[in-house]
């Protein structure tokens, strides 16, 4: 079965999947890709898909338990992306899905692709205000091809983040770039053909859609 | 380093930007949708649609502004405006809004700022606060516009609806709204100090300066502003740099 150029966005109930889908379309437009984006709660279309894109946005154990309501999902998503290597981005809650647990009003179970918990941001300074809400820079700690061309470091462009929870890799070489709020908060995960993205790749202008196109050439 | 954000706002009614807009190159500047892009390419930080539509019955009209600019604006969009139920939040977020403000229903009913936080997370919950001054270091809670005194205590508001979930505080001063004499730095600071979350600061800009006494005196994280950018005053770059000159952390990488 040949796999068809098609980024698969999965929709199971979690937030704003209009401007994530606008986005994807207009970086795959810019980077002359021909893939055609679609947003879907159909475990077989993700299966068909050459890239998946997991977004999310509210609280790890809502996500969760959407995730988990879409029959079928989790299973397609394990044999897809862990089974046949196809590239993986995580988006926010989505991003934080792929760790072992969240510990957001209560304890869940993540899809542990990327092992260590998601905890509340704490930052340093006790006058910085919680969410961390708004434009930050992003420190690269080790080099990824979804960074290519992107400039970073306090100079750098910004991405745009919205989050009072983090995921904190267990195994460092998983962590690409962090930010600064009160000290390092994850920015960007990455272990094999699998990424995610704290902030908000399709709210974040030109860095989120540079990200984007770097995403839809991936070859991992 | 997070940086200060830079929200103008456009009072949109029947789907057309009211108050009037004055940019250059633009083909219609009382669309929503134009102005939006317009204040994308100069470096909006994010931008706010305050509906003021008279019924309810006009919504379709806003829900199709919201989504086409978020077919062209790829960065964070506030809508308030009537904003009453669940549905009308679900709505607004699927149409491409990234948060919602919610202003008299949460005075009328603080479980909703709850019912609303828990259902679509704090980050999209937006509680807008208009009040007024009732002597020195006190305000009070408005509706309507300003018209409707509540007996509502603004600070002590702002925490309860924070407790209850909100993830953003919109405060607006009903004295200094539409005086360009800046903000009231006072009720700013009682508010930014008093929670934890972010405070946009709403309500008076007249000159570049507010902008910045907002931050450093007025301890808001972001600064919002209508006529100033509408009507070709100042440029939203142009208050960005200004800003970054005064020694406060802002994007200038657009």
């Amino acid at each position: 079965m040949s796999v068809a150029p098609t980024i698969a966005i999965i929709d199971y109930g979690s937030g704003n999947l209009h401007s994530a889908h606008k986005a994807f379309e207009r970086a795959a437009r810019e980077a002359g890709s021909d893939a055609s984006v679609i947003v879907t709660d159909d475990p077989e279309r993700v299966r068909r898909a050459e890239r998946i894109v997991l977004p999310g946005v509210g609280a790890f154990a809502d996500c969760r338990r959407g995730l988990d309501a879409v029959p079928g999902m989790v299973e397609a998503l394990e044999e897809t992306v862990r089974g046949r290597g196809r590239p993986f981005l995580g988006i926010c809650v989505g991003m934080q899905l792929l760790a072992t647990r969240g510990l957001e009003y209560e304890t869940t179970d993540g899809l542990n692709w990327i092992g260590g918990d998601v905890a509340p941001i704490a930052p340093t300074d006790p006058s910085l205000k919680i969410p961390h809400m708004g434009w930050n820079t992003l420190e690269v700690r080790r080099a990824h091809p979804l960074l290519s061309g992107i400039p970073t470091g306090p100079d750098g462009w910004h991405a745009y983040f919205v989050h009072s929870y983090a995921l904190s890799p267990t195994n460092t070489d998983d962590l690409v770039a962090v930010t600064d709020y009160g000290g390092p908060v994850t920015a960007i995960v990455a272990r094999d053909n699998i990424a995610g993205t704290q902030f908000h790749p399709e709210k974040s202008q030109k860095l989120g859609l540079a990200l984007i196109q770097n995403f839809i050439g991936w070859r991992p | 380093m997070l940086k200060i954000r830079v929200i103008p706002c456009l009072d949109v009614k029947d789907g057309r930007v009211v108050k009037g807009v004055k940019f250059l190159d633009l083909r219609d500047a009382g669309d929503p949708v134009e102005c939006a892009i317009a204040y994308d390419a100069a470096g909006a930080d994010e931008l706010c649609f305050l509906d003021i539509t008279a019924s309810h019955e006009n919504r379709g009209i806003l829900l199709d502004v919201v989504q086409r600019t978020a077919e062209a604006c790829f960065m964070p969009l506030t809508v308030g405006g009537g904003v009453r139920t669940v549905d009308d939040i679900r709505a607004l977020l699927l149409a491409g809004a990234d948060k919602v403000s919610i202003n008299t229903a949460a005075v009328k009913n603080r479980s909703f700022v709850k019912e609303a936080a828990e259902k679509f997370g704090d980050q999209c919950i937006v509680v807008a606060i208009d009040a007024k001054s009732t002597g020195p270091g006190r305000w009070e809670i408005f509706t309507h516009g300003g018209r409707n005194a509540t007996g509502i205590d603004a600070v002590a508001y702002a925490r309860e609806v924070v407790s209850l979930g909100a993830g953003e505080l919109l405060v607006t001063s009903m004295d200094k709204d539409g005086t360009r004499s800046g903000y009231d730095l006072a009720l700013m600071r009682a508010i930014a100090d008093a929670v934890p979350v972010p405070v946009i600061a709403s309500g008076g800009v007249g000159t570049l300066d507010d902008l910045v006494a907002g931050v450093r005196e007025g301890h808001a994280s972001a600064v919002l502003a209508a006529s100033i950018f509408h009507f070709g005053q100042h440029s939203v770059g142009e208050a960005k740099r200004h800003m970054a000159a005064a020694g406060l952390p802002m994007r200038l990488d657009t």
